[in-house]
């Protein structure tokens, strides 16, 4: 199908963007960034805006830098961008490790980091890896700027604590210190599908023992989120294969899996236990 | 009453000022308003790729993109790979020979995606090369003679720029 018809505003600056958002908003205008779920839902006609404010324009947008000890990516980086990050140490190529994940090239070369964190899919690599890593989140508006932490930011599947009329400018992801393992594995059904279940791992290790595990799981329940008892099972740990496999049946009993067409409430549960193993012996090689 | 905007395309090299309404995607304005219908449209929701083009030297789905945010940019469609006197570009002749096509239909998306692909990386490798054609979907021919026919046509590419 078409999409309905809308009034299109290439906004130039932030300032032009939030004060048309401020304008248009409760008139159901929303932003474009990559356009890459909006306008497969507004062909649906599942999003009929009537206003659309394009930031594509925006060259204040498109930074993506270290600063001290965080990543920052402006609302216009595209997931290829990150794909080839040359930047960042552990972070960047934790980061690059994921792009490759999602969707396709020609979807990746338009397709935004933060405007996959607006839309908020329960299975978007993007919205797993904030979660887990402590990413924060800055949404503008002309009332004011916040920060948001990614834990609590989605409230559901596609529903996060973003009001209608404010702009994320960037998002902000710790970087990992040097030595950090990491791990990151994800079943779909076909090459570029949003998957079915995905899991990250990072952690340190210090005289043999595991440092600072983290655990977040995605696709599963309608967000992503960190799973405490597996991380409760590896901290302290030596790292081998029994206690992955005993950290991944954590895992398993933690969720609550959705159940729709994809895939069933037990499938989804058998699957955290496979991903989460899988990254956790990733981070081994 | 709905909005209609003066846009400048330039695709293929030849600039093209349209009266447009914004919710037009790149693809329907190149098919309707360019006459350029070589691309094609499958499922009009980004899965399939039948609709790939090149922007600025990159593939991007031509469905997923409204016409007026391609202002400025160089845009290269299927129709703009054979050469001036209409011989045929190394991807084209080699999806002949290596019969990469039965309907044609996903071949437009094909041509382009693998296109900009060698554009980028030359030398890619076998992996990355799969990778990259599970972008797009072909019901008809199975992927194996579409990979061998890039591949010649990146040898024949390669061969090209050596000599002097
Ligand atoms: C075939 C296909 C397969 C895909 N597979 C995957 C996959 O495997 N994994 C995955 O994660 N994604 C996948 N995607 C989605 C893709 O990653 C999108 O790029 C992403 O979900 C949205 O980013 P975008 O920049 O394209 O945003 P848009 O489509 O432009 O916008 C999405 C939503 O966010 C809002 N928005 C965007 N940016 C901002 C901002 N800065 N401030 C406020 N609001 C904003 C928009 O108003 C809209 O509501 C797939 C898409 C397709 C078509
Ligand atoms: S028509 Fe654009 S991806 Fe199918
Ligand atoms: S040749 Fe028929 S779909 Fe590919």
């Amino acid at each position: 199908m078409k999409p309905a018809p809308f009034d299109y505003h290439a906004a130039r600056t932030v300032e032009e963007a939030v004060a048309l958002l401020a304008e248009y908003a409760d008139r159901d205008g929303r932003i474009i960034a990559g356009g890459q779920s909006f306008v497969p839902m507004m062909a649906f006609r599942l999003a009929r805006p009537s206003h659309v404010i394009d930031i594509n324009g925006i060259a204040a947008l498109g930074r993506l830098a270290v600063e001290g000890e965080v990543l920052r990516i402006g609302a216009v980086v595209r997931h290829a961008a990150l794909e080839t990050l040359g930047c960042a140490g552990v972070l960047g190529r934790l980061l690059s490790q994921m792009a490759r994940l999602i969707a396709h090239k020609p979807i990746r070369n338009r397709g935004t980091f933060c405007g996959s964190i607006v839309n908020a899919d329960p299975a978007a690599e993007w919205c797993l890896a904030a979660v887990t890593l402590g990413a924060e989140i800055v949404a503008q508006s002309v009332r004011e700027i916040r920060v948001l932490g990614a834990d609590g930011f989605f409230t559901g599947a596609m529903t996060t604590t973003l009001a209608p009329d404010e702009l994320v400018t960037e998002c902000r992801i710790p970087l990992l210190r040097d030595g950090t393992r990491f791990g990151f594995d994800e079943v779909s059904r076909r090459a570029g599908d949003f998957a079915m279940a995905a899991a990250l791992a990072t952690y340190r290790v210090e005289d043999g023992r595991i440092v600072e595990p983290r655990i977040g799981v995605g696709g599963v329940e309608p967000c992503p989120k960190r799973i405490a008892a597996a991380e409760a099972r590896l901290a302290g740990a030596a790292p081998d294969h029994r206690l992955f496999a005993a950290a991944a049946s954590e895992a398993a009993a933690a969720v609550e899996p959705m159940d729709d067409g994809e895939a069933s409430r037990g499938y989804r549960q058998r699957l955290v236990r496979a991903v989460v193993t899988r990254a956790l012996e990733r981070s081994l090689s | 009453m709905s909005q209609k905007l003066e846009v400048k395309l330039t695709v293929n090299g030849r600039d093209y000022v349209l009266s447009l309404e914004p919710r037009w995607t790149l693809a329907d304005v190149l098919r309707e308003h360019c006459g350029l219908t070589g691309t094609h449209l499958g499922c009009e929701h980004g899965v399939c790729g039948a609709c790939t083009v090149m922007i600025d030297g990159q593939a991007v789905r031509s469905c997923l993109m409204f016409a007026v945010q391609a202002q400025g940019k160089a845009i290269v469609t299927v129709e703009g790979l054979a050469g001036p006197g209409g011989e045929l570009h190394p991807l084209q002749q080699a999806f002949i020979d290596h019969h990469a096509l039965q309907c044609g239909f996903c071949t437009p998306g094909f041509l382009m995606l693998a296109h900009a692909t060698l554009l980028e990386s030359p030398d890619i490798d076998d992996e990355a090369l799969i990778d990259i054609l599970a972008s797009n979907l072909c019901r008809c021919t199975g992927y194996k003679n579409i990979l061998a026919a890039v591949k010649t046509a990146a040898a024949v590419m390669k061969a090209r720029r050596r000599q002097p």
